[in-house]
Formats: structure tokens, sequence, C-alpha cells
């Protein structure tokens, strides 16, 4: 058995519920789907039993209703588990900033880019976007464009 | 605890506080101490993700290699190893060493780059002067593999689209050759002159426990003891077949940043000509489908600043999904503010610098694309192209003197 199966089975022992959820993609390569309710103890399983210390980044997707996060973690030796939750537009998923502090700004990246909200994410200044832009523009949704060249603002 | 009344505020940038690179760091001094810092990014913000939603793979490939003028092949490199696990290609194997070719090359000229900005801020021009005129052998050599000094557009899905020819290796070999025995001089002299050790001894220290927690990659990890490498870890390309040390340090200050992209630079140079001795022959890519089908993939790349980390998200058509990009430079600002802490002020450009943060670098043109053919300008007619762009959009700079006394 390599090493990404057994996470998956180390996985799917402390939390039955992820059975069939937890699955190898290929060799270093795990894909957990977990719901929003359970993410947190999932996650920090992840980082702090299973030594994936290393947060390489989060990514957000706008999946129709709902907002998509994939929290990509790797641990030594190049295996990467990637966590993907849920969260209808709207609402909010808890920060990771206590496990990871420099997590922080890929949170606020999909705070920016997504209209994301974030609970417990300390204070701070915006990324990426500047100071000016609108606060209820959020360029990486499906149905944001781009104004026209020249348009003026409302 | 501080007292707040003799705390200075400090704003340093956005305009280039290290490179020419906009950021912006608010700074509370207590006298020539740094007390606390703030970081604010952005400001080179161009949407390139949501760009990338709006175009097919093809255009994607040109589009992620802007990310960064200088690890272009790597950015390129990251998306298309997403793409083709996606579509489920199977990249030929002569591919894939000239992908690792023309990767340890741009190492090459982003490592010498960075000892000359590290030279440049401690006031060591000298340095600078070096190996920027060494830097510029790879370069060219870069121009002759590829057609361009950056911005190489080798990739394409699937493979390579340049194959390098045998003819090329004994120049290749050469380049590598001299450029080592400078290396070698800069190693001699990163150890012996006392005067570089104590300027960067002790500065932007940053312990492996921190560098941990925040995230820090590339040499900013290893020279602080952790033993991180993606082309080991989680092996691409061909450093899979070759063989090659990582490079880490225990000193944990810019110091040791320096020895770390030195020994680097050394590994580099065996690990061409490991490539150029095994690189297999064959087809140098296979056919990639327009369109590529529903997926989802994750791609690691070790970039000379860190690790590039790309993720891809296919729908079936010719356009991505999502594609989401990690440059090194991100994951290592979290730990800069920790390396300023309680340091002085007069560091933090070399701090700042220590990381090498990117910046895009493109200033020369090999060839320009014409109007319907395309074909190479000398300097007279690239002037009068630019004479005759602006004109058509109602600028006239027929008044202008310009480098040869061109009027139009």
């Amino acid at each position: 058995m390599n090493e990404s199966e057994t996470v998956v089975q180390e996985l799917q022992a402390a939390f039955p519920f992820l059975a069939g959820r937890a699955t190898v993609q290929r060799e270093r390569r795990v894909w957990v789907d977990v719901d929003r309710d359970k993410f947190a103890p999932v996650f920090g399983h992840l980082a702090k039993n299973l030594g994936f210390t290393n947060l390489l980044m989060i990514t957000g997707l706008d999946a129709g209703a709902d907002l998509e996060f994939i929290y990509h973690l790797a641990r030594s030796r190049g295996l990467i588990a990637n966590v993907k939750v849920r969260c209808p537009k709207g609402e909010s998923v808890e920060t990771i900033t206590g496990t990871f502090p420099g997590g922080h700004i890929y949170e606020r990246e999909l705070i920016d880019l997504l209209g994301a909200k974030i609970d417990g994410l300390p204070e701070g200044s915006r990324y990426p976007l500047p100071d000016n832009w609108p606060k209820d523009e959020h360029p990486l949704l499906k149905d944001w464009k781009p104004r026209e060249k020249g348009a003026q603002d409302a | 605890m501080p007292d707040k009344e003799k705390i200075v505020r400090v704003p340093i940038g956005p305009q280039h506080p290290a490179l020419k690179e906009p950021e912006s760091f608010m700074v509370d001094l207590q006298g020539e101490k740094i007390s606390s810092i703030a970081l604010r990014l952005g400001y080179n913000h161009r949407g390139i993700e949501k760009g990338c939603e709006e175009r097919t793979y093809v255009q994607d490939v040109y589009l992620i290699e802007r990310v960064c003028g200088i690890c272009s092949h790597s950015h390129s490199t990251a998306f298309v190893q997403a793409v083709e696990e996606i579509a489920g290609l199977d990249v030929p194997p002569r591919a894939k060493y000239i992908r690792t070719l023309i990767g340890e090359l741009e190492r090459v000229h982003s490592h010498l780059l960075w000892l000359g900005v590290a030279g440049h801020e401690i006031g060591f021009d000298t340095l600078l002067m070096y190996t920027w005129r060494d830097r510029e052998l790879v370069m060219d050599l870069l121009a002759e593999l590829t057609g361009n000094r950056v911005h190489y557009a080798m990739n394409v899905i699937g493979g390579v689209k340049r194959d390098v020819p045998q003819e090329q290796f004994a120049r290749i070999t050469s380049v590598v050759d001299a450029l080592e025995e400078r290396t070698k001089y800069y190693v001699e002299l990163a150890m012996t002159e006392e005067t570089l050790a104590q300027r960067l001894s002790g500065v932007g220290y940053l312990s492996k426990e921190d560098a941990e927690r925040f995230g820090a990659v590339g040499p900013t990890a290893r020279a602080s003891g952790v033993d991180r490498d993606t082309r080991r870890d989680d092996p691409y390309a061909a450093y899979g077949e070759l063989e090659f040390q990582v490079v880490t340090d225990t000193r944990c200050d810019v110091f040791g940043r320096a020895v770390v992209r030195l020994g680097e630079l050394m590994q580099t140079y065996s690990m061409i000509r490991q490539v150029l001795k095994k690189m297999p022959d064959g087809p140098t890519s296979v056919r990639a489908p327009l369109k590529i089908p529903t997926g989802e993939a994750v791609s690691r790349y070790e970039a000379p600043r860190g690790e590039d980390v790309h993720y891809v998200r296919g729908n079936g058509t010719d356009k991505p999904e999502r594609a989401k990009v990690r440059a090194p430079t991100l994951a290592n600002l979290q730990s800069v503010a920790k390396m300023l802490e309680n340091g002085y002020l007069a560091d933090l450009p070399i701090v700042v610098a220590a990381i090498d943060p990117c910046f895009s670098c493109t200033d020369r043109m090999v060839a320009v694309r014409g109007t319907s053919e395309s074909k190479t300008m000398n300097w007279e007619e690239l002037v009068q192209y630019g004479v005759r762009w602006y004109r058509e959009r109602g600028i006239d700079l027929s008044n202008v003197k310009m480098r040869g006394e061109v009027t139009a």
C-alpha cells in the first residue's frame, strides 16, 4: 500500500463519514470532500496528527449557489491532501489562521475575489484588490464581467 | 513594553521598497529598530486568473507565462502539467528533459540576477557588475535555444514546441563550464570576504519553526534548515531521473540564503550536464485535444524563488473552469514581517531582497511580429514602427528626437 492509500485509510478510520469521500487520485495526491460542519475536525486532524503542516494555498471557486473552497495541504515527501468544502453564498466558514497564521493572505483573496465570508479572520488590509474597489464586486464570480472601457463609475 | 509615544511610523513603498516592484511596508520604528511592520500587497494584480477562464487553454499557456518575467518557464510548466494530467496525456520523455533543461537554465539566470541585486543592496556594486555580466551568457544561450531571453514559449500542452538538437549541446556545455568556473569564484568570495559575511550574518533571522509556521518556500526556507525541494519530493519532468542534492543551511539569515543559492547553482550545472547526457531520442510532443475533459489537478514546480503551485479544473470545453496560481513570493512574504522584527531599518532592503521577490524584466526584443508575417526589425525600423503606431492613434511623435536621430 502506498503512502496516499495509508492516509485515506487513517482518515476513514478517524472519521467514518468520509467513506467514499476521501480518495486517491494518483501517487501523492489525495482528495477529501467534507461537509462544512465537519470541516474543522478533519482539517485539524490532517494538520496536527497526520503531518500535513504545509499550507500550499486555498483555491476558491464559484459553484453556482455555493462557493467551493479547496485547501491544499502538503506534508514531507511530496504528498498533497486537497480538502474540499462547499458553503452557500452569503454564509461563512471558519478561518484556518489558528493553525496556519500565514494563511490569512489566501483567505483575504477569497473575500476579495469571490465574496467569501470568513469567521475569525484577524483585522488587516484587503488583498489583492485596491482600497477603492467596490465592496460588492467580486471578479472571480462567474456572472461578474469587466466594465466596458471608458465606462463611468456608477 | 514599547513606549507608544516614542514609536515613529514610516511608510516604505509602494514604489519599489527593495526591487523595482510595488509593495507597501508600514514600519513602526523605535529609534533605529523595527518594532512592528504591516504589509500591503496587490499593486500588481492583473486579473490573470479571471483572464484564463475567458481564454482557451492554448491562449492560457501564453498568458500564464506572463505571470512572471523571470520564472516564465516555471509557471507555464506548472500549468501545462496540470492540464496534461486532466487530459491524460503521456508527455514524451524527450520533452520532459527539454523542460528540465530550460527550467535549470532559468534557475541559473535567476540566481545570478539575485546575487547581483543582493550585492547592490549592500553597496557591493562590483558584485552586481560581475554577476550580471555572467548572466548575459545564460540569457544569450536561452535566446539561442528558444528564440527569446525571457518568455521562452517552449511549453505546449503535450510537450515542448522546439527541439534542442544535438548540435547545440556543445554550446550549452561551454556556457555551463564558463559559468561554473565563475560561480566557484563567487563561492570562494562568499566564504572568505569578511565584509560580506559580516554585513549579511544575523540579518533577517528566520528560525526553522517560523519558516515552517509561515509556509516559507524555496531558498528562503532551505536557508532556515527546512529540507524541502519539490524537485526531489514531488518529482516532475525529468527530475526523478537526475542525481542532485538539496542544498540547505542552518544559518537562518541573509548570508545563509546567499550560501544556499550559490550551492544550488553548482547543483544546477551538474543537473544540466546530466540532462544533456541522458536526453532520450524521440518526439518532443504529443497531440493535445482542444477541449480538455472534466477533471482537476494540482501541479507543483520548484521555481528559482520557491514552489509554484497551480490548480486547474476542466469542464469539458476548450476553456478552463478555474485556473489558480500561487507564486512563491506570496508564500515568502508572510515570513518577511517576522524577519524584520527587531531588526534595523537599514537592513530592510536587503532582507526584502533576500527572499528574491519577483518582478518583470523584459526589456529586450529579439523579433517583432509584423502585420502579415513575422520579421526582424533593426533599431531604426523599430523606432519608425513606434512613431507610426502612435500617429495612427492620434499622437504625433515626429518632433521628438530619438536615438538614431530619427524624425519621421
